[in-house]
């Protein structure tokens, strides 16, 4: 419990002001504009969406900002935002077979249609800090070589062809697709609420929860069938216009991940898989949120659930970063009476200690 | 429409206020006053399964009617509320007998155009990051 503490106005203005100025720091130095952190720290703006659950670049650039590049902080500001707009209503899903991928790669096939496409990645990279970007870098402009219009269609849809995997669930008619924003998380979840869960989690919290998975608790033996980044058209189902209309291109990321098989007495055997989505280039998190996703689909898929990663309730309830940092952080909040009683009930027991004590140090003075 | 949908507001402006030069645009009103809020963005599990809340966005809306009768509607990503208004006047212009040829020439045409530019060169440049396998040949082959 804490009680709301009178006396503090002044200083917390004061230390909101001293805040105001740390953030902007040296003033010599020149003010970072909400374009060069889109730009320039692209990546975080990219974490910042995902986890604040809102696809906005310029918003996220000016929550990282305000945050003095606290990206935790800045996904709270964010989510506290969102929750201050109407919602028009949903989109129809994203079709991510018709992405135009700037990212392709594939561990499971060398060769497959559309090809292995690296983009922008650090992969291959010597992770050597480069003293050439600290002042004027000038990158040379970027390689280019005749498109080609083949299709990249899914890996997993070339698995599917021949039986190989499990096919994707797909939605009972008339079904309701799950809002975690909405309505209270019970358990079990469904996948929905599940892949919901996931795609706005904490991306350290994930990594940990998928790493686990492959040191051995709830192992499932993944391969990464495909990772793909690019852009999605978005098309949204207006009432007021009577059909759906394009709302215009989103980035995101898509992990498949493929892992070891199951079957039955009816069902021949087929590699089973998980699924990670996120907004803009999120290879990390959304190749840990297929591992999760595919180690909570132990109860589905008939699997003992012993490890972490495979309880839902443990990961749904402290995936979320935003409700972590608010309980973890409040104990920073006064809890003067709280404090008092526990330190009037611990005076009690030592007195009680010191009591009993007493008799046998007499006795012992006595011989 | 979609073409409106990738462009920036001031692109769509000039190309409107270009056009305005050649033949006066009818009077207009708003219909709905440029609004902003959120669309929920769904994606599907494994791609093509189910579908699933994956986070929102940000989407600006607005309609425009002609003096005319036609309306059109604007929707976009972001909070841009003129750029939706301008999409919700090209909409109903595009309706128009006696402007829609006029603007899908004059302002939808060439944005398409530089939209299309702009896809090749970044296809280009992505495709000169496709790997090309070889095999090494070992031994005495």
């Amino acid at each position: 419990m804490y009680v709301a503490v009178k006396g503090g106005e002044r200083a917390i203005e004061n230390a909101h002001r001293l805040l105001a100025d740390k953030r902007r720091g040296d003033q010599s130095v020149p003010e970072v504009t909400l374009d060069q952190i889109s730009e320039q720290l692209g990546l975080a703006v990219d974490r910042v969406m995902s986890e604040g659950s809102l696809y906005d670049r310029e918003l996220a650039s000016l929550a990282i900002k305000q945050a003095r590049g606290d990206l935790i902080e800045a996904i709270f500001l964010v989510r506290a935002f969102r929750a201050t707009m109407p919602r028009f209503g949903a989109s129809e899903p994203v079709d991510t077979g018709a992405m135009r991928v700037q990212r392709r790669v594939s561990s499971t096939f060398k060769d497959i249609p559309g090809g292995q496409i690296l983009g922008p990645t650090f992969d291959y990279t010597h992770r050597l800090l480069d003293p050439s970007l600290a002042q004027g870098f000038v990158p040379e402009a970027p390689a280019t070589a005749d498109a080609s219009t083949a299709p990249t269609p899914r890996v997993t849809d070339i698995l599917g062809r021949d039986g190989l995997i499990e096919s994707s669930p797909q939605a009972e008619d008339g079904a309701s697709v799950g809002d975690l924003t909405r309505e209270p998380l019970n358990f079990p979840a469904d996948r929905d609420l599940r892949l919901q869960n996931l795609a706005r989690g904490d991306e350290g919290f994930l990594l940990a929860m998928g790493y686990s998975t492959q040191r051995g608790y709830g192992r499932n033996h993944p391969f990464a069938g495909e990772i793909r980044f690019g852009e999605v058209e978005v098309e949204f189902a207006a009432e007021d216009v009577g059909f759906a209309v394009p709302l215009g291109s989103i980035e995101l990321t898509e992990c498949q991940m493929v892992n070891q098989f199951k079957g039955s007495a009816t069902e021949a055997p087929c590699f089973t898989r998980g699924y990670g989505l996120a907004f803009g280039q999120s290879e990390r998190k959304t190749m840990s949120m297929a591992l999760v996703d595919r180690a909570l689909r132990a109860r589905e898929l008939g699997e003992e659930v012993r490890a972490p990663a495979q309880d839902e309730e443990f990961v749904m309830s402290h995936s979320d970063n935003v409700q972590a940092t608010g309980f973890v952080e409040h104990l920073k909040l006064p809890h003067y009476v709280d404090f008092q009683s526990e330190l009037g009930l611990l005076r009690k027991l030592r007195q009680e200690f010191a009591d009993a004590q007493a008799p046998d140090a007499m006795k012992e003075a006595a011989e | 429409m979609a073409v409106l949908a990738h462009a920036e507001a001031g692109e769509i402006a000039a190309r409107l206020r270009d056009l305005a030069l050649d033949v006066a645009l009818p009077p207009h009103q708003d219909l709905r006053a440029p609004e902003n809020g959120l669309v929920m963005l769904r994606g599907r599990a494994g791609g093509d399964g189910a579908p699933f809340n994956l986070g929102e966005a940000t989407v600006s809306r607005a309609a425009v009617r002609l003096a005319s009768g036609e309306v059109g509607f604007g929707y976009t990503l972001g909070r841009d509320g003129e750029k939706a208004r301008l999409i919700a006047l090209c909409d109903a212009l595009v309706q128009s007998r006696d402007f829609g040829g006029a603007v899908e020439r004059d302002v939808i045409a060439p944005l398409r155009e530089q939209l299309m530019v702009r896809r090749k060169q970044a296809a280009a440049e992505t495709a000169a990051t496709k790997v090309d396998f070889y095999t090494m040949v070992r031994g005495e082959g």
